[in-house]
Parts: structure tokens; C-alpha cells; sequence
């Protein structure tokens, strides 16, 4: 099995397959293992099951020690650039190109960050949160000052507590839509710091010549569009954009699987069936590639790709896959109901029904 | 800008103390870690100028994608900051459009 991406989902197959004696081998085109994992220095959520109250770095760690015990190779610094017929793969292994093609192949690239364009967006102290994590959390560095957070959603409310741990200010948390985003726990932790959020509150511009010195904020109204005289402005010089983020498809879209348009999972996503198969023979997909969920759903996923792996190469016989298979799904459930989680499970079932038609 | 003592993660793990240079100015960072987190830490903000506008760009995804922190590294251009090692005595330089080609300002 060949597994392009080791971050959760993909070490989490690895794992799986390893532990039933599949070959494995994992690139991932960072200097380091874990995806984003090693910057989620909060606690997460869910059942003990789900390994709440453990920090991802946690979770990391022990993800990467499972795998190195059961010996899944791990080449980093390795970009796939492409598939090809037969599932044949292309990989940059650092300074030469290589071909490769295992008898299964995972697709678990993750996600990229959506970013809105307002006037002065390209200026040097306007990032994305993924940034601001990577600076505050992998080494040790803070981003700015006084940082304004664009979008109320997990993502924008962990990072701005984050950044306030790393030791900056945070002038406000504001989003278009009327009400926060992410969870209240998250909210609630950053409010506790006297963080003012501006609901229905959109970024119309950035101020400066050669970075960043300050932002414009306006109101919109329930059309979107901004209301005028209600602009305010404040001194910042950093601008950190968490507005969503949407699946990594590059690569199974090469493959000619078939793709489904998901919103509520970030856009255009690979229908799967309930083994993480694509439409493509021996071609799985896991994580945020298959639709942007957690790192727990993530995880779960890529275990059940790595079991269901195992079992269509004949090293996991079919009794010992269902049962294993079905403890994962059970998991998952609990993943997968209230709110958001409920909306993505719906939609999750919808790409299953499209390869099973 | 560096944390010193992060209340989570403690203290960062860091390499060796080293030298560069900044456009001919002398810096200082640690061993292997991203160039664009030791520019940070010097207070550098701009890493490029845009080809067409001369606009100013520094560090957006800070992961490799976006090559908005691209630069002139010992001379080979287009260098992503953000995921390049910084080792002893680099000479690392503003980038201006593509790169040495055009340094000069001339427009493609």
C-alpha cells in the first residue's frame, strides 16, 4: 500500500495495514511526519474514545510511534506529482524523481486554506491561521503583535487563543455571519480574555505601504453587503484569514474518480464507499481529502482504509474486518451526530450512495 | 518575537546559534530552522517584490504552498523561505520578480 500524506488519516491507514502485515510505504512531501497535528496544542473533543482531553500534539506522538513500531516507512520531504493509468505514481523523493505503484493506493492530502480578498490582502502581516499555528506552535515565534482574526469558526477561535498564549494581543474576532461559528467552549475561552467579536462583520481593507498597520472592519447586513458609516478601524499588524478550508482533490481528480459537490464538506469531493474506495479500484481516500471534517474523523477513516485494505489483499479475513470495521464505524457515530457533525455524516452518506448508486 | 517560555509547550527546542546575512547585514538564528521564522525574529517583513507592481509579499501559508516567501538563497532564486533550513553564513537576498534575471527591475 502506498499512502500519499502522513498526517492522521494516512498514518492512521498505515498503521492498520502494517499491524496485518500489509507493506507499506508513506510520503509526504513536509520535513516532518504528523500533517498538522503537532500544532494542535489544545484539547480535543468527543468521548474518551475519541481521546478527549488529550492534546493533538499527544495524539501525534502516539500516532508516530505506533507507526514506527510496526515498521511503515515514512519518506518525507516527497511530493507525488501525479497518478497515472494503472495507478502508477509520480514522486519528487527529494532531489530525484521516482515511479512508484502499490497494489493499493490512499489518497490522504488534507486540505488547503480559503482565504477572501479585501484591498491590501497581499501585504506582508495578512496570514492564514494555518500560518499563525505553525509560527506560535512549531517554532516558537509570534506572528505579530496585535492580530485581527478573520472567521468564527474552530479553526479562528483555537488559533486566536492560541495566540494569546503565544503572548499576543488579539484586537477582535469578527465574521460576516450573524452568529459564531465553532463551539462555545472554544468562544468562551477566548472571551474570558476581554477578545470583543464583531458578528456580521466583514474586512474591508488593510491598511499600509509595506506590511500591514492597520484594518478596516464594516458591518453587512443579512444581503452581505456592507452597511456604511459603520466602519471601524484598528491598529494591527497582523491579519490572520480563518475563513475554511477546502480538500486537497488534485490527485483523485487526476485519477478520473468520480467527484461529488458537497458544500457542507468544503466543495468538490471524492464520492467513497463505506471502505474509503473511490470510484477508482484500489484507489482509498481518507481525511480531509474526502471532505473536511476533524483529525479524530480523520483518524477513524484511515483506520477503516487500512483495515479494508487489508482485508481486499487477503491478510485480514473477512470475519476478523467486519468486526474490527465495525467497532471504527460505531465510532464514528458518536463523531458524527449534533449539529455540524450530523450535517457532515448526511452528507458523507450521500458520497457513499453515489459509488453504491 | 520569540516565546520564551510558551505556557503549553515550554520552551522550543532550537539548533545551534548561527550567522547570515540579509542583504549584505548581518543576522543572527538558530541552526535548521526556517529562514522565514529567523528573518522574523530580525524583524524582517518583506521577502519579495512582486514582478509587474513592485509590490512588497512575506510570509501568508508559512508551509510551502503558497511561494508568496520566495528569495534569492546563495544566490538560486525563488527559495521557499518558509520550509528551507537555514544553515551557517547563508547570504540570503530580497528577491525582486523571478529572481537574479530581472533583479535589476526590468519587467517581463
Amino acid at each position: 500500500m502506498v499512502s500519499i500524506g502522513a498526517g492522521p488519516a494516512g498514518l492512521a491507514a498505515a498503521i492498520e495495514a502494517a499491524r496485518n502485515n500489509v507493506g507499506v510505504v508513506v510520503y509526504d512531501e513536509n520535513n516532518k511526519p504528523g500533517g498538522q497535528l503537532f500544532k494542535q496544542i489544545h484539547k480535543f473533543f468527543g468521548s474518551k474514545e475519541h481521546r478527549a482531553k488529550v492534546r493533538g500534539i499527544r495524539i501525534g506522538e502516539e500516532l508516530l510511534k505506533e507507526a514506527r513500531e510496526l515498521g511503515v516507512e515514512v519518506v518525507l520531504d516527497s511530493v507525488v506529482l501525479g497518478i497515472y493509468a494503472n495507478n502508477t505514481l509520480n514522486v519528487m523523493v527529494r532531489d530525484h524523481l521516482e515511479q512508484v505503484k502499490g497494489e493499493r493506493t490512499l489518497i490522504a492530502t488534507g486540505a488547503s486554506e480559503n482565504m477572501v480578498p479585501f484591498p491590501g490582502w497581499t501585504l506582508p502581516g495578512v496570514i492564514g491561521a494555518g500560518a499563525a499555528q505553525t509560527m506560535a506552535n512549531i517554532h516558537g515565534i509570534k506572528p505579530g503583535n496585535r492580530v485581527l482574526i478573520v472567521g468564527s469558526g474552530n479553526v479562528g477561535l483555537v488559533v486566536a487563543f492560541q495566540l494569546l498564549q503565544a503572548g499576543c494581543e488579539v484586537a477582535a474576532v469578527i465574521d460576516a455571519a450573524p452568529t459564531i461559528g465553532g463551539y462555545g467552549v472554544h468562544a468562551s475561552k477566548v472571551a474570558r480574555y476581554g477578545v470583543p467579536f464583531f458578528m456580521s462583520h466583514t474586512i474591508k481593507e488593510a491598511h499600509g505601504k509595506d506590511m500591514v498597520e492597520g484594518a478596516t472592519i464594516v458591518e453587512v447586513d443579512d444581503t452581505w453587503a456592507p452597511v456604511p458609516g459603520t466602519e471601524k478601524k484598528y491598529d494591527v499588524d497582523t491579519i490572520c484569514m480563518a475563513v475554511g478550508l477546502n480538500p486537497m482533490t488534485q490527485l483523485l481528480r487526476m485519477s478520473g474518480c468520480s467527484m461529488v459537490h458537497e458544500p457542507g464538506l468544503g466543495g468538490l469531493v471524492p464520492a467513497h464507499d463505506i471502505n474509503q474506495e473511490t470510484s477508482i479500484k484500489n484507489i482509498y481516500v481518507a481525511g480531509d481529502a474526502s471532505g473536511i471534517e476533524e483529525a479524530s474523523t480523520a483518524i477513524i477513516e484511515g483506520r477503516i482504509a487500512g483495515l479494508a485494505i487489508a482485508n481486499s489483499l487477503g491478510y485480514l479475513d473477512d470475519d476478523a474486518f467486519s468486526e474490527q470495521r465495525k467497532i471504527q464505524l460505531k465510532s464514528m457515530k458518536g463523531l458524527r451526530s449534533g449539529g455540524h457533525g450530523e450535517m457532515r455524516g448526511k452528507a458523507k452518506k450521500r458520497l457513499n450512495s453515489a459509488i453504491e448508486g | 518575537m520569540r516565546i520564551k517560555e510558551h505556557p503549553i509547550l515550554g520552551q522550543f527546542e532550537k539548533g545551534r546559534k548561527i550567522g547570515f546575512t540579509m542583504d549584505g547585514k548581518a543576522m543572527e538564528g538558530f541552526e535548521d530552522e526556517p529562514i522565514a521564522i529567523a528573518l522574523r525574529s530580525n524583524g524582517v517583513m518583506i521577502h519579495r517584490h512582486t514582478t509587474k507592481r513592485d509590490e512588497p509579499r512575506g510570509i501568508f501559508c508559512a508551509i510551502g504552498r503558497c511561494t508568496d516567501c520566495i528569495m534569492v538563497v546563495d544566490g538560486i532564486p525563488n527559495v521557499r523561505t518558509c520550509v528551507t533550513p537555514l544553515k551557517d553564513g547563508m547570504a540570503i537576498e530580497t528577491q525582486k520578480g523571478a529572481g537574479p534575471e530581472t533583479q535589476s527591475g526590468e519587467k517581463k
